[in-house]
């Protein structure tokens, strides 16, 4: 019984987004329930503590199995689209740096079994930087980049 | 407060997920104008996205996400007429959430 009642319990905090449901139940703060969110990866000055915060290990290979589709001159810096395409089998996280950003972890995306290589967003950059794009497949890293030049920055006022 | 925009169609049994959130995404690092202060970091933390009970995309998103962030990304397992819902919650605990109808 008490398992049914976790099981209903679980449904429910799924449908409504599993924060919601802990923070709704103001057992959780906000903060807390972010357990995902790795504050030491997006803190990190540079590229290898990024990775290594976020992943565990700054090793990575270099792929080209890894399409990063970005603009080569980005007018304004505050607008950067960027479309990351991995073909390696059993990717399951992608994401983006801007290496000459002040911290240069932009954004992770943690792809679910059935979820494309594929992620389309837009980001800052402060300048003229690699675009560095890291991909987890299996328990492996790998890695590609593309420079973009950013005539206006995205970071300051 | 509705802010977000979002699209789900599918083809060849690839959903293809398409959304657009209103949000200042600041970084805490630009002054106001007028009054010379930092405007305080606010900015979202985290996108999950699910289908049927199952996490399909989880985005962890630092300050360097552009303002009203775009978002896309594609699965398979879904067919046209299912559920989708997106939510995000900000680094101030603010959040929302949609469900959309995949076509």
């Amino acid at each position: 019984m008490t398992s049914m009642k976790r099981r209903i319990f679980l449904k429910g905090s799924l449908a409504t987004g599993a924060l919601g449901m802990a923070v709704g139940t103001g057992l959780l703060t906000p903060r807390v329930s972010l357990a995902a969110w790795s504050k030491a990866a997006f803190d990190a000055k540079d590229i290898g503590g990024a990775v290594s915060a976020l992943y565990g290990t700054a090793d990575m290979a270099n792929s080209d199995k890894i399409n990063i589709k970005a603009p080569d001159i980005a007018e304004n810096g505050a607008v950067v689209p960027v479309t990351i395409t991995s073909s390696i089998d059993g990717t399951s996280s992608i994401s983006i740096i801007a290496d000459q950003n002040a911290t240069p972890l932009v954004a992770e995306f943690i792809l679910g079994p059935g979820t494309e290589g594929y992620v389309s967003t837009r980001i800052k950059m402060g300048k003229t930087a690699n675009v560095v794009a890291i991909v987890k497949a299996g328990d492996k890293l790998y890695s590609a980049k593309k420079e973009v030049k950013v005539t206006i920055g995205g970071c300051g006022g | 407060m509705a802010s977000i925009k979002m699209r789900a169609n599918i083809a060849d049994g690839v959903t293809t997920i398409k959304a657009l959130i209103s949000h200042p995404m600041e970084t805490g690092l630009v002054k106001d104008k007028k009054t010379g202060e930092l405007i305080p970091a606010h900015f979202i933390q985290e996108v999950v996205c699910q289908h049927k009970g199952t996490t399909v995309m989880t985005a962890n998103w630092g300050v360097a996400i552009s303002k009203n962030p775009y978002l896309s990304f594609k699965f398979t397992g879904a067919a046209a007429g299912d559920t989708v819902s997106l939510s995000w919650v900000d680094n101030k605990g603010e959040k929302d959430s949609l469900d959309t109808t995949i076509n």
